[in-house]
């Protein structure tokens, strides 16, 4: 009996596998795609080399002038020499520790809120503390610390605040306005909507103005906001309403099956919200939670145009620095790198907080 | 009277009163401490305002501004410059987000990343930092007036901003006006036509060729049969600037670019979400059916990309209405500018400024909404 045996598989041709299979699919399958390829190569060559050329090769990194800084090259220096004023603002030198201590402890307690081992209430317990402990260390006057006016704290700090205060201030009004939307009484219904549309309608400065010039009008005489607090009561006010409709996305995305259970287990309204329908809303909203947290990182930069010190700020007041003239590219490519850190890593995080809350059970 | 609490529908009017009276109370609370301050510190109320002189000036006046205009004239000149570059702004974002879109799609594994590259940068640094950018640097690095890059000789660039040749439009010039009504309508009718005849006879009409060419065509023909009524006031180097022509300030120019370079990247996003939303087994069942991959992206993949792209785009454009009033950064005269910003500090009269300002741009805000209403019940499925 005679046995046959396989031959070895011939490997494919050199053409189709490999780096050169990839260059041929993916950069010269058709003339079209080769001129396309070739531009886009130019493209990259015309930006990438003087790019860095002047990030890096022709750049300045030494001295503490500008005199120190020539040739073509970006002027680094600049950012070392003000980085003080970048992240603390004014805030007074003898007591930096403190907004070290904050931002450190901030740090802290978000990456124990983000694993997922910490127990739930100490996460709770860190999202109501750390305000109250942020607060009495920056603010002090209590416990042997000085006093620091909300005038002097600036920079990334500044912002940092507004979009921490931000995002925890309007989670629950948002999460009200939600549920009022979704209410079955109209009256409570009515409002929820009016409320998030006009604030939805009309651009976050309006509000930011309305905050600055407005509102110490509707409070009694000798009522005196800072200028600090009537920004945060903007920006909360108008991050309330998106929170608010992202978690109407996630309400809605609840099967009606899910109300109906609780209602015959006998739950009441706010056990059955507590309970069963906002930890699964929540959960599908969280994508959409991140993604405006991350509008509002980004939106906090308007502060500037009512005249507090936040990041974007400092810088622009210190490209105006006499000694400093003509360094406001070094300054903004500085704060937009780290506003990109910053939200290209919250989207990140996002992206792999949905893939690992996505149990696939909404239907 | 207990058992009464319990009951869910008096219980829930109850909820409803004790809402509406703290409402009520409050808005009494803060109307009256308003009326008290505003005495208190000697501002005008009403809007007798609007009527006055407005006593300052303004750099671009798109509607005639001058010595004696009012307060309501500062008011609509801010609004046409809100909308002349939000139109501006719409048309660029369109053509770069759909380049970009494209471009994120494609095969090529260089220009897709590009792409993506470029969405991901600009959609992670705040739209003010980047009006900012281009205004102090990108159009700061311009040469003066003398050294002006220049285009053909009618084309220049400066710190002072963009000067471009203008149309002049004389006697019989509304002939062409006439010719573009009716490319365009010669349009919409080849395009019914060709859409008839796909469904009645299966064959295709070259609806794009066809309406671009009557697009160029007629009003160039109703240009010669006028009689060329079209001259062009080239911008001229006369003194110290350049006079004549169409100019662009440098403020315009930062938003402009600012807003549509920005919100182009969500459009791109939108774009290509909407494309790879459509199934998979459509695109299969097109070819399946034989169809080239051409006719397959038009005649499957477009139409229901269309319907789920087009909504995120239309709020990428109102969002570009809002992000304009921005512009307070750079002190190009919009809406917030001029009327939220000088007018509010002549004047004083914040409650009535800032409620004018709202309410403008939550109109512009209904308007848009309803127009991406009728969008989506004419895009909706129609089930036979």
């Amino acid at each position: 009996m005679a046995v046959y045996e396989l031959k070895p598989t011939k490997q494919p041709p050199l053409s189709e596998r490999g780096a050169i299979a990839w260059v041929r699919h993916h950069l010269l399958s058709s003339p079209l795609n080769i001129f396309f390829t070739v531009l886009s190569l130019w493209l990259l060559y015309m930006i990438v080399p003087p790019m860095l050329n002047w990030f890096i090769l022709d750049a300045n990194f030494a001295g503490n002038s500008k005199a120190d800084c020539g040739g073509g090259g970006a002027c680094w220096v600049f950012i070392r020499e003000k980085l003080k004023l970048f992240i603390y603002g004014f805030y007074p030198a003898s007591e930096l520790w403190r907004a070290n201590l904050t931002m450190g402890l901030g740090a802290l307690s978000i990456v124990l809120i983000a694993l997922e081992r910490t127990p739930r209430k100490l996460k709770v317990a860190l999202i109501l503390l750390l305000p109250v402990v942020s607060f009495i260390l920056l603010d002090g006057g209590i416990f042997g610390l000085s006093h620091v006016e909300t005038s002097q704290w600036g920079g990334l700090l500044l912002t940092l605040v507004i979009s921490f205060v931000g995002i925890v201030a309007s989670f629950p009004i948002g999460l009200l306005l939600a549920l009022g939307r979704q209410s079955k009484l109209p009256i409570i219904k009515t409002m929820s909507v009016f409320y998030i549309e006009l604030i939805r309608g009309v651009p976050l400065i309006t509000l930011l103005f309305m905050a600055s010039v407005v509102l110490p009008l509707f409070f009694p005489e000798g009522v005196d906001f800072d200028k600090l607090v009537r920004a945060l009561i903007g920006i909360t006010l108008f991050q309330a309403a998106y929170v608010a409709e992202n978690i109407r996305g996630g309400l809605q995305a609840i099967a009606k099956g899910q109300y109906e259970a609780g209602s015959a287990l006998g739950l009441t309204y706010w056990k059955q919200m507590r309970l069963v329908i906002l930890p699964q809303a929540i959960k599908v909203a969280i994508p959409n939670l991140v993604g405006s947290f991350i509008a509002l990182l980004m939106d906090t930069s308007l502060v500037m145009i009512i005249g507090l010190y936040d990041l974007l700020s400092t810088v622009t007041l210190a490209s105006t620095d006499r000694d400093w003239l003509g360094m406001s590219t070094e300054g903004f490519v500085f704060v937009a790198i780290i506003y990109w850190i910053l939200n290209f890593g919250m989207s990140r995080y996002s992206k792999s907080l949905e893939n690992k809350l996505d149990t696939n059970n909404r239907n | 009277m207990l058992s009464l609490l319990r009951n869910e529908k008096v219980r829930g009017i109850l909820y409803q009163l004790v809402t509406v009276v703290l409402f009520v109370l409050f808005l009494l609370y803060i109307g009256q401490n308003t009326m008290h301050n505003i005495e208190a510190r000697g501002i005008k109320s009403g809007f007798g305002f609007l009527n006055t002189a407005a006593g300052f000036d303004i750099t671009e006046t798109p509607i005639t501004f001058g010595h004696g205009s009012t307060n309501w004239d500062v008011f609509k000149v801010g609004l046409a410059n809100t909308l002349i570059v939000s139109i501006y702004g719409i048309l660029l974002t369109t053509i770069l987000g759909l380049i970009i879109g494209v471009a994120r799609l494609s095969k090529n594994w260089i220009i897709s990343h590009l792409a993506a590259g470029y969405i991901e940068i600009f959609r992670n640094i705040p739209i003010l930092l980047q009006i900012l950018f281009w205004y102090n640097v990108v159009l700061a690095a311009m040469p003066s007036v003398r050294h002006s890059y220049s285009f053909f000789d009618s084309i220049f660039i400066n710190q002072r901003g963009l000067f471009l040749p203008k149309p002049i439009f004389e006697n019989g010039g509304w002939v062409i006006g006439v010719g573009v009504l009716l490319a365009v309508f010669g349009g919409w009718a080849v395009s019914r036509y060709a859409k008839k005849k796909l469904e009645d006879e299966g064959k295709e009409f070259p609806v794009l060729s066809v309406s671009l060419a009557l697009l160029v065509l007629l009003p160039l023909l109703a240009y010669f049969i006028a009689g060329k009524p079209v001259h062009f006031d080239y911008p001229a180097l006369k003194g110290f600037n350049f006079r004549g022509g169409k100019t662009f300030t440098p403020e315009f120019l930062a938003l402009l670019f600012a807003l549509s370079t920005y919100t182009a990247a969500y459009v791109a996003e939108a774009i290509r979400s909407g494309i790879e939303a459509v199934n998979k087994g459509q695109k299969e069942a097109a070819s399946a059916l034989g169809l080239a991959p051409m006719q397959s992206l038009k005649l499957v993949v477009l139409p229901q990309a269309i319907r789920i792209s087009i909504p995120p785009i239309i709020n990428q454009y109102l969002n570009l209405i809002k992000n304009s009033s921005l512009a307070a950064a750079i002190g190009f005269p919009e809406l917030v500018t001029v009327f939220a910003g000088t007018s509010l500090n002549v004047t004083g009269q914040a409650l009535e400024i800032i409620a004018i300002t709202m309410l403008t741009y939550l109109l512009i805000s209904l308007l848009v909404s309803l127009i991406l209403n009728w969008f989506n019940k004419k895009m909706q499925i129609k089930e036979r």
